[in-house]
């Protein structure tokens, strides 16, 4: 065969063919053509307008509009819509946009949160919508079909408000809506006021979901409303907000003042009493959105991440061409940078992070997409088995859940649909929040690292692959869509799920496995420090400080939310190892494919084990911290403390032991009669019910054996992978 | 008059990739070749929207691609090309790469035309590209022709201008940036296109979806065909850059043009 390997490593950049692989879309051909046309949009139009300079400015120019009808051309803006609507993937969606939101970001994220935002706005309709307005704002949404004449409809999403009013905290709401007229046996006329702030594609929407509160004892709560731009009363799109980042989509502080119908209220109503019951209030439908979108926003990081590679590496290796005593052949030619271990390092410290973010990321979409079929047959089933109502509801989910328990321990698989939805939920409800806070968190603080090592070029416009933008830019995905804390929030509450938490404990049991098969991946590591975090949780939730007051609660977010920092790490290296033994897998299944993706497979693995370790000392910092931090030290005035003792003692145990005293001087603290002591905080921590924490977390640190040497070979790797002659987008 | 336009077209490496030409066991080839992303021959790419362009023109018509090259790379580059305009596709398992031997390749594409069910060789316009942008030999083509019996062959095509009696005007392009124009009678014939003048069409997935209905199945079929790779090869070296700096200010356009006119001249 030409091109015979010169080592069982890296030899290329990864392709398609092993992304499809490692990210299970090889059967999905609209996909994987979806990925290409939108990589046809990012490195070309996209690439040309960030290059040429558009990120300059806040306002909506024709050049950034340009994007849409490129968005439109690629399939983009169809890909939310159902065959019947105008779109052309049937069933789910979450992967597809995913796949879409990463290759746009792969060049800039503005322009893939512009598209995503479209759909963001009509999300509400699409979840929530009565089949009416489904059928009319979706039709309208849809690009023009060959030989359509019409207008594109585009939307925005609108929940954030001026300070001090709805952000993180959603429920602060101060727009309005109350009844302007209510004809005798028709249909009420609703006034709605809403000032939005920070709304994406404002410079152009022609429509607007809004969240809105009562106004009126006629409507009871809240909900979610259209607002087109023809409606009569004030539309005003407001001023452009002067963002540092993502100028590739338009954002406007909109104010509005318009008179709708009432089946503008997303999901209808119905009238009890003369009181108008939206069918859904504004949370419920903002959960069943956000749930979905935000993983697509984690991806958008994850791609600037595995972006960063190529241009990184390409930079290490030239730095020193073109020097007189810098002639080709010599080491500092055709290595430059990378001759420096510290350089090779963190570049690899990047892409296991992206290769671990981009695990996660499209694990969860994936599971969106298994859940969204059962999600929207629960209720069916559920009256099926003659439930009804909320209350009872939860009552006969949470005994299904109960139920499933043993099995999802087992790893036995779970026929019943309603219980499959159970763990699919239990599941998604943490992977979500975890995407979006590690995926764009822990991404934002990596793509800095990339910017560093392309030294002063990285903080330039001129950086090919504009990763000083990508760097900033990080910073907005980790914002909206609710910020980090908002994620911390609700991962505090589900990760404590039962369901979940049995879930979790079969993954340890699987991450064990893995590792007795095959030790190089890092499984075993992962195992060690699930392990040492499911004890922590348990040990929080029912420890006190050292007042007695609880520690695991809402309020102690001190303690909840660092707990949730370390689960993610945990997930994102769980899911990377699971990618490449897939990819393992499919190699040993063809010849031809093994020898395409073996070296890929070594490389990887031992990425695995880079991220596992990483992961390893981010739980064990975390957890350390949390169980000890909120036991007061011992002092040297508690003679009582453990482990303490006074020198009478000692020495009156001498005359029995005879060497007592100085053994127990070198073992325990001991005070001597003058009141000295040694020369230290107080008598060393000897906590008694801990040392089920000490001997989990020693063996831990035991597991990172050999992950260094992983890094090294990893680190050899990238000095000898071939990259492309020349980048594939200009910068 | 309908036409039934089969395009050959092969692929190539991706153009921005690092190609190193290398002696393998089985012959020449490219560092990593396995590794590398292909894309459409550009040229044989020009040929098949030419195709695309004229059978929407003319009702009735169809277009084949027709492709030599390895099954796995081929299904990669069909998720771009599928979605650019509709067509069927036959495809030939089988290298692809600029060491293939043209005879050979020839050969395989001719008879996988010869194969095509409902191909009628009256209404046959066999395209590709006037030469690949991997081996640029400029002969496959008209080989291909030969093989299929058909003579009336124009290579470096610019454009077909079809009349209403099926009869077409060629532009080839000859020496000097100028086009020789030619008549044909009508179908069979065959047309080594340079570029034509055709934008790319952007990628659509709703037309990929069309088209993978039978392209995925077709992929499925493909028979392998046993093409040599031709000739060894010696040494490869990239042309070394020559650069003369010199900053020169307040020049006029025409002292600028006069000045590299001179140089083209040396
Ligand atoms: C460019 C851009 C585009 C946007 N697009 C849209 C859009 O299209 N539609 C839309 O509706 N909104 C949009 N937003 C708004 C975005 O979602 C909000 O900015 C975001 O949710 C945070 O709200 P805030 O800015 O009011 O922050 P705040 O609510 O003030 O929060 C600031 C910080 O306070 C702390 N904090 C607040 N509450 C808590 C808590 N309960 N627990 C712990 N800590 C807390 C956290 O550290 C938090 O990060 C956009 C924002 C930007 C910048």
């Amino acid at each position: 065969m030409p091109g015979t390997p010169e080592t069982d490593s890296l030899r290329t950049l990864p392709g398609d063919d092993i992304r499809q692989v490692m990210w299970r879309f090889t059967d999905k051909f609209t996909h994987q053509m979806l990925v290409q046309s939108s990589r046809g949009v990012a490195r070309g139009l996209v690439a040309r307008l960030v290059a040429g300079g558009v990120r300059e400015t806040h306002e909506w120019t024709p050049e950034k509009a340009s994007l849409l009808q490129a968005f439109d051309e690629a399939g983009i803006t169809a890909l939310y819509l159902d065959p019947d609507m105008g779109g052309f993937i049937d069933g789910p969606k979450n992967f597809a946009m995913s796949l879409v939101a990463f290759e746009l970001s792969w060049v800039d994220a503005g322009a893939a949160t512009c598209s995503m935002a479209g759909h963001l706005g009509l999300a509400p309709i699409h979840e929530k919508g009565t089949p009416e307005q489904r059928a009319f704002y979706l039709a309208r949404t849809c690009p023009p079909q060959p030989g359509e004449d019409r207008q594109t409809w585009r939307g925005a999403f609108c929940l954030t408000e001026p300070i001090p009013y709805v952000g993180v905290e959603t429920g602060l709401l101060n727009g309005k809506v109350s009844i302007k007229e209510w004809p005798e046996g028709g249909e009420p006329l609703l006034q709605v006021e809403k000032r939005g702030r920070f709304i994406t594609n404002m410079g152009f929407a022609n429509f607007v979901t809004a969240a809105v509160d009562s106004a009126d004892d006629r409507i009871k709560g809240s909900c979610m409303v259209i607002l087109e731009e023809t409606d009569p009363g004030l539309f005003d799109r407001g001023p452009a907000t002067r963002k540092l980042v993502h100028q590739l989509s338009s954002t406007r502080d909109p104010v509005f003042s318009l008179t709708v119908p009432a089946s503008r209220i997303i999901g209808g109503y119905t009238v009890k009493d003369g009181v108008i019951i939206p069918a859904f209030d504004h949370s419920g439908v903002i959960e069943a959105v956000f749930r979905r979108t935000r993983v697509t926003v984690g991806l958008m990081t994850s791609a600037k991440l595995l972006s960063a590679i190529e241009p990184v590496l390409r930079y290490q290796r030239t730095r020193f061409r073109g020097g007189e005593s810098v002639t080709p052949g010599t080491a500092r030619y055709e290595l430059g940078l990378q001759q420096r271990e510290d350089a090779l390092h963190r570049l690899i410290d990047i892409w296991a992070t992206g290769e671990a973010s981009a695990s996660l990321g499209f694990a969860t979409a994936r599971l969106f997409d298994d859940l969204d079929p059962i999600e929207r047959r629960k209720d069916a089933i559920l009256a099926e088995r003659g439930i009804r109502g909320d209350r009872a509801a939860m009552k006969a989910l949470a005994a299904v859940g109960q139920q499933a328990i043993p099995s999802i321990k087992a790893g036995t698989p779970i026929d019943d649909e309603l219980a499959r939805f159970v763990v699919l939920d239990a599941v998604a409800s943490v992977l979500c929040p975890a995407v979006k806070l590690w995926n764009t968190g822990q991404g934002a603080t990596m793509m800095r690292e990339a910017v560093s090592l392309m030294g002063g070029y990285g903080i330039t416009e001129d950086c090919p692959g504009f990763l000083g933008y990508k760097w900033t830019d990080a910073q907005l995905e980790a914002t909206y869509e609710g910020p980090e804390a908002v994620q911390r929030r609700q991962l505090s509450v589900t990760m404590t799920n039962e369901v979940f938490l049995a879930q979790f404990e079969q993954w340890i049991r699987e991450m064990r496995g893995i590792g007795a098969r095959k030790p190089g991946t890092g499984a075993c590591t992962l195992a060690s420090a699930m392990t040492l975090w499911l004890w922590t949780l348990h040990h929080l939730q029912k420890a006190t400080d050292a007042d007695g007051a609880k520690l695991y609660k809402s309020s102690r977010q001190g303690v909840t939310f660092p707990l949730a920092d370390a689960l993610c790490w945990l997930l994102a290296a769980r899911f990377q190892i699971l990618d490449v033994l897939e990819l393992e897998a499919r190699a040993a299944e063809s010849a031809e494919f093994h020898e395409t993706a073996h070296g890929f497979t070594r490389f990887f693995t031992d990425l695995c084990h880079v991220q596992s370790a990483h992961a390893a000392g981010e739980v064990g910092r975390i957890t350390a911290e949390l169980v000890y931090g909120y036991n007061r030290h011992p002092s040297w005035d508690d003679v009582c403390a453990a482990g303490c003792c006074t020198a009478q003692e000692v020495d009156d145990l001498d005359t029995l032991i005879p060497g007592y005293a100085a053994t127990a001087r070198s073992y325990a603290d001991v005070i001597e009669a003058d009141g000295s002591h040694a020369p230290k905080a107080g008598p060393c921590v000897r906590l008694p019910g801990l040392q089920t924490f000490q001997s989990l977390r020693s063996r831990m640190d035991g597991c990172i054996t050999g992950t260094r040497l992983a890094k090294d070979r990893a680190a050899e790797a990238l000095t000898k992978v071939m990259i492309p002659e020349a980048p594939d987008y200009p910068a | 008059m309908e036409f039934h336009i089969v395009v050959c077209a092969g692929l190539v490496p991706d153009p921005l990739q690092t190609l190193e030409p290398v002696m393998g066991p089985a012959g020449p080839g490219l560092k990593n070749e396995a590794l590398l992303p292909s894309v459409i021959d550009p040229w044989a790419a020009h040929a098949l929207f030419e195709a695309a362009h004229l059978a929407r023109a003319r009702p009735g018509s169809k277009v084949w691609l027709v492709s030599l090259a390895p099954k796995a790379k081929l299904q990669q580059v069909l998720m771009v090309v599928a979605q650019k305009v509709p067509f069927d596709l036959v495809a030939v398992d089988g290298p692809a790469n600029g060491f293939t031997d043209a005879s050979a390749c020839a050969a395989a594409l001719a008879d996988a035309i010869a194969a095509i069910p409902g191909l009628d060789r009256q209404k046959l316009l066999v395209f590709g590209g006037w030469e690949s942008a991997s081996r640029a030999a400029g002969t496959t083509l008209q080989m291909v022709g030969e093989r299929l019996g058909i003579t009336e062959q124009f290579q470096g095509v610019d454009a077909v201008t079809v009349g209403a009696d099926g009869a077409f005007e060629v532009l080839e392009r000859i020496e000097g940036g100028r086009h020789q124009v030619a008549t044909c009678s009508g179908a069979p014939a065959v047309c080594g296109w340079a570029t034509g003048s055709l934008h790319e069409p952007p990628n659509s997935p709703q037309v990929g979806m069309m088209n993978m209905r039978t392209l995925m199945p077709a992929l499925q079929k493909a028979r392998a065909a046993s093409v040599p790779l031709a000739g060894a090869f010696g040494a490869a070296a990239v042309p070394s850059a020559r650069r003369d700096t010199r900053v020169v200010k307040d020049m006029s356009p025409d002292a600028i043009a006069q000045e590299i006119v001179e140089w083209i001249r040396q």
